[in-house]
């Protein structure tokens, strides 16, 4: 890539130039400045960008070219769910009727739409076996919350008030602690036995009167299937505390297990790991909610239900959390897993998780000649790698990860689950072919041998990509957050 | 039944069987327990091919009423806006919407660049000092903004103006209960907030006073006096939700003293897709930087010296603070942040003003035609490009019968405010003409009698 040019946005183009055609002015105009006070009138001019059209194509197709999607190769981010974007999806996404439709609209208007969300509820509690679904939730973390919200609801309208705790694992996402903190919870943890599951005794010890839940996702963040789930929610139901799933990792089990007949109260989706949702640069998300029956009426609202062969907005939800997001969440991302749910039908998605564990499986045996595998057992979709051997010859995960760029692969999920040493998290998904892996397999065991014989290369790498290491330390201790003339 | 996504062939499977050492895949799930397992069939529709699929979809899409076939005078928060065409081309580029966060900069540099220069705009927009990554909307970052200012100044009190978007309020209580805070609304008083009420309420306990520029009738807050009575008490933060092409020509709010400035930058090249996703902005001071929620990108340089980007004060999120992190907040609305970008770089440093004035020129004139068939604006202040009109009758009555002549009408004030039933917020952006504003008048005025 000749003649590359890495200004900012900010230094290209020239004072005076334009890019905009904006509509015409076909009114008669009227004095604005005699309105407003001097002080409200703006003084001087934002400093936007001064480019022609052709400014802004060559620079963001630019940025583009210094930038990694799916499309542009294998992308093994574990816990992600880096799976192809359709096309399709996007096309749907961009039909007239949906992307410009406003959410004040006579609800007469756009029962298109709401027909669309209404499906997509009924398919969604169908694959997870739950009784209903709200799809109000911006992302993941955003259903977490609410999800912990309605199970504090749920508490209080039983006059539980001492439902404080909420137990996570010690292999969770941040995430969930996370959102424990934000519903006004304190997150308790439950230990990892030596399987790489929930240790049901730390777990029988943990659980008490005071446990409001327990967060846990199926298969957990080292891509293991919980055994003991019905144990599990044997022990936090026997106490008075109610299950939660975190659908990271739903991608697994379509077709083959549902987070409902496991004993989940509360799950949340991530449209944009299992449905193919693209990840757009780090969202927009989507991230659905699904309850059993006796959680309904706690569900955000509005609610959409169907009156009289009409989709309807419902308001009337007195025990409701409330609102959680202006309008009725990111609907645009709707559209995408709906088009996939019915491209896939039942039997496509059942397809898509026994692929998606088969891909995880071949990659791990293969890989587990040369890296550490502490869990032994079948995986799910993802699997988890300690790069605790290369360590020991001086090589440490990061540098693996970085060596992988020169090898064209996005790096897995580095030092995630904190419970495995120098963890490499890997997920490949069903949509990648086996010329595919065995490719990247081949990149992992060179790797591997670079690290005994010239371990300086994996160290020192990337030596292929448009920048080198970043100096991160001074990036925090001295912030540069805005472009300055 | 093939499934073109699924790559895997009969031979492949066979091969990668006999690697891992069973017979078939279901070995592989043979750790669920019998009682776990689901042995039924999935109640969902056969899987559909491309073409009688797009076909379904597209006649879907036609059941709705879209604004680029209705002329539209709704906004209320969401505004149909001129998008540039760049930006669907920019943002289609699947490097920029099939990659993640950019947790490895090295190839990331395009998308962490392109955060990098959408901060900017917002600072620049903002007259702050520093802003996020966005997130994901205007309301919940306005919610993000309260429990900041809780956290910050160690009280409970959360003053927030009923002139302040009413669905942005209804998120605000629902994190506040989650968060035990108190909100104290105020009322307005001439479509704006009473500050003689607000003066009385702001004292020793209260952590943020939260008002809206340009506010939820389409009026101009006196950010000033708002920001005096504030100044009486050394520790209250002012937090100012404020649509960001109305700073094309309004005095931004970091002039006024604010401390954290939020909102949503659907305006600047994001379709109204039926409410989100949009794209949240969340801009603030430099003594708050560590404080802020989501994603951050800084500048710096690679071992070679070369300026590149990164994440960085990661040491506030989730991920590494876990239940001690500022937010739970993971994700942003980077494509739409992107797309926004996009737009400002389009319409550009002299078009924002004018596309400014073009809103309120327009909304301006329907004012004049809308008063002089009868139906003056109720409130007499300054305004962006919204005003509110009392009609005689039911405003979705009135609605249900514009729609039948091409008109999508104003947003029902009665639906989220009783007391102002029988009136309507009208919005007029730059996309509608003279003639498109006359037709609404005319039809107004008909039904008006």
């Amino acid at each position: 890539m000749a003649n590359q040019d890495f200004s900012l946005i900010f230094e290209r183009g020239k004072k005076g130039r334009t890019s905009y055609s904006l509509p015409e002015m076909d009114v008669p105009e009227m004095d604005l400045d005699n309105e407003f006070e001097n002080c409200y009138v703006r003084s001087d001019a934002p400093d936007l960008p001064e480019v022609s059209e052709l400014d802004i194509m060559r620079h963001y197709t630019g940025l583009s070219r210094r930038n990694y999607g799916v499309d542009s190769g294998f992308y093994p981010l574990g816990s992600c769910t880096m799976k192809y974007n359709p096309k399709i999806n996007e096309d749907v996404a961009s039909l007239d009727g949906f992307s410009h439709i406003h959410p004040h609209q006579d609800p007469k208007t756009v029962q298109g739409a709401m027909e669309m969300m209404y499906d997509l509820q009924a398919s969604l509690s169908e694959l997870t076996g739950m009784h209903d679904f709200s799809l109000q939730s911006a992302a993941g973390a955003q259903g977490e919350w609410s999800g912990l919200m309605m199970i504090r609801a749920f508490h209080e309208a039983n006059g539980d008030d001492n439902r404080t705790k909420v137990i996570v694992p010690d292999s969770a996402h941040g995430t969930n602690p996370a959102s424990v903190t934000v519903a006004g919870f304190e997150p308790v943890t439950v230990q990892t036995n030596e399987n790489g599951l929930v240790d049901l005794e730390d777990l029988k010890r943990v659980v008490d009167e005071e446990t409001a839940a327990m967060m846990l996702t199926n298969p957990n963040t080292l891509g293991l299937f919980e055994t003991d789930i019905m144990e599990m929610a044997e022990i936090v139901h026997g106490a008075g505390g109610k299950l939660y799933y975190d659908g990271a990792n739903l991608n697994a089990i379509m077709g083959y297990a549902r987070p409902g007949d496991m004993g989940f109260d509360v799950v949340h989706l991530n449209l944009h790991k299992t449905f193919t949702g693209p990840h757009g640069g780090g969202g927009p998300g989507s991230g659905p909610v699904g309850v059993t029956e006796e959680f309904v009426s706690y569900l955000p609202k509005p609610v959409l239900t169907k009156k009289d062969d009409q989709f309807v907005f419902d308001y009337d939800r007195p025990a409701s959390i409330g609102r959680i997001k202006p309008y009725y969440g990111n609907f645009g991302i709707y559209l995408r897993a709906y088009t996939y749910i019915r491209t896939m039908g039942a039997e496509g998605l059942k397809k898509v998780s026994e692929y998606a564990v088969l891909n995880a499986n071949y990659l791990m045996r293969r890989l587990e000649k040369e890296y550490v595998l502490p869990y032994q057992q079948h995986c799910k979709h993802e699997f988890v790698l300690s790069g605790k051997k290369q360590k020991q010859l001086g090589v440490r995960t990061l540098d693996i990860a970085k060596r992988l760029l020169d090898y064209g692969y996005h790096p897995p999920t580095i030092y995630f689950p904190l419970n495995v040493e120098e963890a490499m998290m890997t997920e490949p998904t069903e949509t990648e072919s086996k010329e595919t892996l065995d490719g990247f397999i081949d990149a992992m065991l060179h790797i591997s041998e670079e690290a005994k014989n010239e371990p300086e290369t994996v160290q020192e790498a990337p030596h292929q990509t448009v920048v080198k290491r970043m100096d991160e330390t001074t990036a925090a201790r001295k912030p540069i957050l805005r472009y300055q003339k | 039944m093939e499934f073109r996504y699924l790559p895997m062939t009969e031979s492949d499977k066979a091969e990668m069987l006999t690697t891992i050492g069973v017979e078939s895949t279901d070995a592989l799930f043979a750790d669920i327990p019998e009682d776990v397992k689901f042995k039924g069939q999935l109640n969902l529709k056969k899987p559909a091919n491309e073409s009688t699929l797009m076909k379904e979809l597209t006649s879907m899409a036609g059941k709705n009423a879209n604004l680029k076939e209705y002329s539209s005078f709704l906004g209320a928060g969401v505004y149909d806006h001129y998008i540039p065409s760049v930006v669907h081309h920019v943002i289609s580029r699947s490097e920029f919407y099939t990659a993640y966060t950019p947790y490895q900069p090295e190839i990331s540099q395009g998308e962490l660049q392109a955060i990098f220069e959408f901060q900017t705009m917002i600072c620049e927009l903002t007259g702050m000092e520093v802003a996020n990554s966005s997130m994901y909307d205007g309301g919940t970052a306005l919610a993000e903004g309260v429990t900041l200012s809780a956290g910050q100044t160690k009280r409970n009190k959360i003053i927030v103006s009923k002139t302040v978007h009413p669905e942005t309020r209804a998120v605000v209580q629902t994190y506040a209960k989650a968060q035990n805070l108190e909100i104290v609304e105020i009322e307005p008083e001439n479509g704006v907030t009473n500050l003689e009420q607000l003066e009385k309420e702001v004292d020793e306990t209260t952590a943020s006073v939260v008002v809206q520029y340009p506010n939820f009738f389409g009026q101009v807050e006196p950010l000033d006096k708002v920001n005096a009575i504030i100044r009486q008490q050394k520790k209250t933060m002012f937090i100012v939700s404020s649509n960001p092409l109305a700073l094309g020509y309004l005095t931004p709010p970091g002039d006024f003293g604010a401390d954290i400035v939020v909102g949503d930058t659907q305006v600047f090249g994001i379709p109204a897709q039926f409410g989100g996703p949009h794209c949240g902005y969340f801009a603030t001071t430099d003594k708050l930087k560590r404080k802020v929620p989501g994603r951050l990108v800084g500048q710096t340089t690679d071992e070679d010296g070369e300026r590149g980007f990164v994440l960085t004060l990661q040491a506030r999120e989730q991920h590494i603070r876990r239940d001690k992190a500022t937010s739970n907040i993971c994700s942003n609305q980077a494509l739409n942040a992107l797309a926004s970008s996009v737009a400002m770089s389009s319409i550009g440093k002299y078009g924002l003003r004018k596309m400014a004035v073009l809103n309120m020129q327009k909304a301006r004139y329907a004012k004049q035609q809308l008063a002089a068939a009868g139906m003056p604006a109720v409130f007499s202040g300054p305004f962006f490009n919204e005003l509110v009109i009392q009609l005689p009758g039911d405003v979705a009555d009135i609605n249900d019968r514009l729609v039948k002549s091409g008109i999508i009408g104003g947003y029902d004030l009665g639906f989220t405010y009783p007391e102002w039933k029988g009136h309507m917020l009208v919005a007029v952006t730059e996309n509608r003409s003279k003639e498109e504003i006359d037709t609404f008048v005319k039809e107004l005025g008909d039904i008006h009698g």
